[in-house]
């Protein structure tokens, strides 16, 4: 303490003896005698660009084999092979950075930053796992993410989750989506990926916080079948949406449905949904035409709801943009000083924000200004989120089958093995008309 | 039992809506990624510290993901006056100019001090050992030329998509540089 005080006290005393010097080079460097010749700093080069673009290339490679994984070997054993690769690949050798989660943050800062121009393969890591979600599915949560295929790896014993709870709680991608965007959009920040639980794991290294948040969701992941991917992944939520009008889904059964029931208990996931019941009641429809009449007068009604709070939550969400926060402190300091130590961060930014006060507080304003119509699209976004799961909810399901939801569908692949025609098409079992083998 | 959906109107205009509705997502991705890829000048980012900027508030050492962080100290030895007082070195007032521990203002020992010829001595830094906490860097740039300063380390830093310790850097000093210039070293006097 008395040294740094020492220190702190020299620094006064010399800092005005440096500032009677001139200010450029104080010391010139000398010319030397004995032939002494100057090192030079070394550079270690940045990871090469043409692994990057492997990197693409595994993703895509990955993507590939996932599809004909689910859709023509119909093989769990295939792709808990696969996960494991992408786990180690994704996860423990790129250490989960660049991953398609984050990526539509760096498409949307990118979109109003003019500064920074999107890099090839984070296009490629944003897009294609959607556009194979537009086709197949969520083949890329079924074997190529790695914080997947961690969360796969502890399930023990799941737990089914209520159905209503399932629902409601498959919102929260959406605004933790809608959060992520706009604070990427507006400079803050890359939300999602800071709130990553499992990249500190990746990293063997990692903060207090989300690292206890990556157990308790490894924890609960022992019962709760992948809970990230279903109740918070940002980008699970954009699969959701591209799988629902998926061309080709997964279906339990390679040929038809015997409607026997085993494969009701086989989804860790809550994905597995049963038959519409068949004949309806005249009078039921006419309540369930109304309700959803409703519900579609609701929806506007929501979305402008979800706007006026949003512009509610337009200050407070400012603050989280390290300008805006810088402006405020400064503006706190001058009515009401706080004495932050030497040195510290708090005090040299206070220092810098002294030297130019116009500038940092004229960029909080237009930061704010931004925030406000940010805040108020997240909002809107809210509003429309949730009355569109309404909307959804109370549309009749054209089920006759057995048959995983499309949207919340993991396309792991282990419905498969309960269906009695699955093993059939293995030669697990004989067929219904054959004889029994004696 | 028939697994076939029936003809009827409900299920084709399910599909009707599905394939609509995956066109215009096509197409909207299109467009999006199209409107990016024509932008693309550089092939991609990484982060780097504006060493005119940095304030050597001493994040560095502490907020980087790494347990041992990505940023290290970097010496610009054009610029280095080669002092035998060299305040990155030393401490203020120290008891004698020699290289022992009380004397040193770096807290893992990582500045080599060699002699080259009366009165100079050559600074050099053991990666190694230096942490990143920038107390060399802030004497050096406080009394002397500034030839110390921090950069991030490319065979060290795993190019987070955000960068931990820029988020809680007070000078908003690190920024993403085009990868085939990944260094902001100093060259000239400042």
């Amino acid at each position: 303490m008395l040294r740094r005080l020492k220190f702190v006290g020299a620094l006064g005393v010399m800092l005005l003896l440096a500032l009677m010097v001139c200010a450029e080079q104080r010391f010139p460097p000398p010319d030397f005698e004995n032939g002494y010749r100057l090192p030079s700093a070394s550079t270690p080069a940045a990871r090469q660009l043409w692994l990057q673009y492997a990197d693409a290339g595994v993703l895509l490679a990955a993507l590939g084999i996932s599809v004909w994984l689910i859709y023509k070997k119909r093989s769990r054993r295939g792709l808990f092979w696969l996960s494991l690769f992408s786990l180690a690949y994704f996860g423990f050798y790129r250490k989960g950075c660049i991953c398609p989660i984050g990526s539509p943050q760096n498409i949307v800062y990118g979109l109003f930053n003019p500064d920074y121009v999107v890099p090839a393969t984070v296009l490629v890591f944003c897009f294609a796992p959607l556009v194979v979600a537009l086709f197949a599915g969520r083949a890329f949560c079924a074997g190529v993410c790695p914080q997947g295929a961690l969360q796969d790896l502890v399930l023990i014993k799941p737990v089914a989750v209520p159905l209503w709870l399932e629902q409601a709680l498959s919102v929260i991608p959406y605004l933790f989506l809608g959060a992520g965007l706009i604070y990427a959009g507006t400079g803050t920040g890359f939300v999602i990926c800071r709130y990553d639980p499992f990249v500190p794991f990746f990293r063997l290294s990692g903060g207090v916080f989300i690292l206890t948040a990556g157990a308790a969701f490894l924890m609960a992941g022992m019962f709760v079948g992948r809970p990230y991917c279903r109740f918070l992944c940002p980008y699970g939520g954009l699969l959701r949406l591209a799988s629902l009008v998926s061309k080709w889904r997964v279906r339990v059964t390679p040929d038809f449905c015997t409607q026997c029931r085993l494969c009701e208990q086989s989804c860790p996931f809550g994905a597995m949904r049963e038959p519409a019941p068949s004949g309806t009641n005249p009078k039921w429809l006419w309540a369930e035409r109304k309700r959803l009449g409703w519900l579609l007068a609701l929806l506007p009604v929501l979305v402008a709801a979800g706007m006026w709070a949003g512009s509610k939550l337009s200050p407070a969400a400012a603050q989280l943009h390290p300008a805006v926060a810088l402006a405020e402190r400064y503006t706190r300091q001058q009515s009401h000083p706080v004495q932050y130590g030497l040195m510290t961060p708090e005090s040299l930014s206070l220092q810098r924000a002294a030297e130019d006060p116009k500038a940092v507080l004229t960029a909080a304003a237009d930061l704010r200004h931004r925030f406000d119509l940010a805040c108020w699209l997240f909002g809107g976004w809210i509003g429309l989120v949730i009355g569109l799961k309404l909307v959804a909810l109370s549309v009749r399901p054209g089920r006759t089958d057995f048959e995983p939801d499309r949207g919340a569908c993991l396309a792991c692949a282990r419905c498969f093995a309960a269906c009695p025609n699955e093993r059939v098409r293995l030669g697990l079992m004989p067929a219904a008309g054959d004889p029994a083998p004696s | 039992m028939d697994a076939k959906p029936p003809v009827n109107g409900s299920v084709t205009r399910r599909q009707f809506l599905r394939n609509g509705a995956r066109l215009m997502t096509m197409t909207g991705l299109g467009v999006a990624a199209g409107a990016l890829a024509t932008r693309s000048t550089g092939a991609a980012w990484v982060w780097q510290i504006d060493p005119a900027k940095c304030l050597r508030c001493g994040n560095c050492a502490t907020q980087c993901v790494l347990e041992q962080s990505a940023v290290k100290c970097v010496h610009a030895y054009a610029v280095c006056g080669y002092c035998q007082l060299c305040t990155g070195f030393f401490w203020p007032e120290p008891n004698e100019l020699t290289t022992a521990a009380e004397n040193q203002l770096c807290p893992t020992a990582a500045i080599k001090r060699t002699y080259v010829e009366d009165p100079y001595y050559q600074y050099s830094i053991d990666e190694q050992l230096c942490i990143g906490c920038a107390k060399c860097v802030e004497g050096c740039n406080r009394f002397g030329n500034g030839s110390l300063f921090l950069q991030i380390r490319h065979d060290r830093c795993l190019n987070c998509n955000e960068c931990a310790i820029a988020r809680t850097c007070p000078g908003e000093a690190f920024r993403r540089v085009p990868v085939e210039h990944p260094y902001l070293l100093k060259t000239t006097s400042r």
